[in-house]
Parts: C-alpha cells; structure tokens; sequence
C-alpha cells in the first residue's frame, strides 16, 4: 500500500491526515508535505496517524525533521494515534517525550500547552 | 540451508516487498502473531540500512535476505555489500557529508535493538550483516 496525504484547516492549525505505509520509500513525500507547508507559513501542524498502517524510523525521522522545523518559527508538531502497534515505536525511540500524542484531532487541535 | 533466500536491488521501493516475504515466512515458520508487527518492523529497518549503505558507497550488488527456519527459532539474516567501518559493523562517520545518513542508520539500529531480544550486527570482508532471530512454535504460555 502506498501512502495517503490530506491536509486541512482547522482555525488555526492544519490537520495532515497520512494513511498507509511511512517508510524509506514513502517516507520523502510526507517530507515534501510537510517542508511545503511550512514553507507556505502553516507552523502549527495537527499529523493525524489513525490510518497509517506502517511506520519504520525513516519515518519516525522525518517527523523529527518537520518538528524542527514548525520548531524554528514557534510552532507545533501534534500527533493523532491510538494504535498500540505504532505506538510502541515512540516508546521504543523515546520519542513520546519529543511529541505531544493525542487520542484524537479533536483533542490535538484544542492543545494549547 | 535457508528456507527462503531474497536478493533485491538496493533501492527503497523494494524493502515493502522484503517485509512482506519475511512477514510470511515467520509466520508459516510459527512465528506468534503478536511478533510478526516487530519481524516486519526489524527486518524493513535493517534492509533500509543496506539500501541507503549500498546508496552512499555506490554498491551495485543486491541486498541479500535469508530466512531461516530451525525447530524452535526463526532467524533473519540482512547482509550489505559493505565491508569494514560503515557498514553493519561500524558506527563512525566517514565524513560531514554522510553525518545525516550515519544518524538515521543509528535510529534504524536503534529502532531493531529495542525491538529484537536476539540481534547480532557484525562485519567482515564480505560486507556487513545483521542476525535477528525469533523463537518459533511457542510452547503455550498458562495465566
């Protein structure tokens, strides 16, 4: 499976849904995504993981990257994700005290902390 | 000799296909299903450090996959085309330029050592190589 990009606008953040498989193949075009969307002056980004199937640590570095990036001009990097399998990579890379992980876009998008 | 042996060219859209193979044969091998996440996991990340090893040195030559198939283990082995420091075995940085692709093989390793109780990496003439193995057909464990 290949990977699915939506993005939109809620107030003032904007909600990237990403479905499928983030890997070393697929992994650069949610690196474009993001990299655009800064670039076009989004610093608050909402990336909501319910439908990704697959996340390796190319992935996991592309994130990273977009952080730093949001990072450099005040913003914020949200995630969206409940699935264990998932999950269990942030744990494992301790990335879960890099990124605020909400249960849902709803809860993501109200965070102010 | 191995259950199932897998070459494929050192490029990125193939590691999905290496996950799959690898996925499958665990799981005719007795693999328990709630592991099967971690060998998809495990084996994507060390063939995508290969890949991007293979990338880096210019290596034309395949990634090699060998799964393997004992009584009560399932084993992965990974090998890269790359000999000495830089490839499985080595960790330093050859050069400012490469520091980028260095830190993400060190989260790919990182990512297999979290994941894999049993994993080797070392290194020889011949390239590096990645061990990962898991037990299979799991005595039933009682409450």
């Amino acid at each position: 499976m290949d990977l699915s990009l939506s993005t939109r606008t809620v107030g003032d953040r904007t909600v990237v849904e990403v479905g499928g498989e983030i890997d070393v193949y697929t992994a650069p075009k949610l690196r474009e995504q993001l990299v655009e969307l800064v670039n076009d002056g989004s610093y608050h980004l909402v990336v909501d993981m319910e439908r990704v199937d697959f996340l390796d640590s190319t992935g996991l570095g592309v994130l990273v990257g977009g952080l730093k990036r949001v990072r450099a001009h005040e913003g914020s990097l949200r995630l969206v994700c409940n699935q264990e399998r998932i999950l269990k990579i942030f744990r494992i890379t301790g990335l879960t005290k890099v990124f605020p992980i909400h249960t849902s876009v709803d809860e993501a998008v109200a965070a102010t902390d | 000799m191995a259950t199932v042996e897998l070459r494929f060219s050192a490029l990125p859209e193939h590691v999905r296909t290496a996950r799959l193979v690898a996925a499958a044969v665990a799981r005719r091998a007795g693999v328990d299903e709630a592991v099967l996440d971690e060998v998809r996991l495990a084996v994507g990340e060390a063939c995508s450090r290969a890949v991007g090893l293979h990338e880096s040195h210019g290596i034309a030559a395949p990634v090699r996959v060998v799964l393997i198939e004992d009584e009560k283990k399932f084993s992965i082995e990974v090998g890269d085309g790359v000999s000495g420091p830089g490839g499985a075995g080595g960790t330093e940085a050859e050069g400012a330029a490469e520091a980028d692709a260095e830190g993400e093989d060190e989260m790919g390793l990182a990512v297999i050592s979290g994941l894999v109780d049993d994993v080797e990496v070392t290194s020889g003439e011949d390239g590096g190589l990645i061990r990962m193995s898991w037990p299979a057909n799991p005595a039933p464990v009682l409450p």
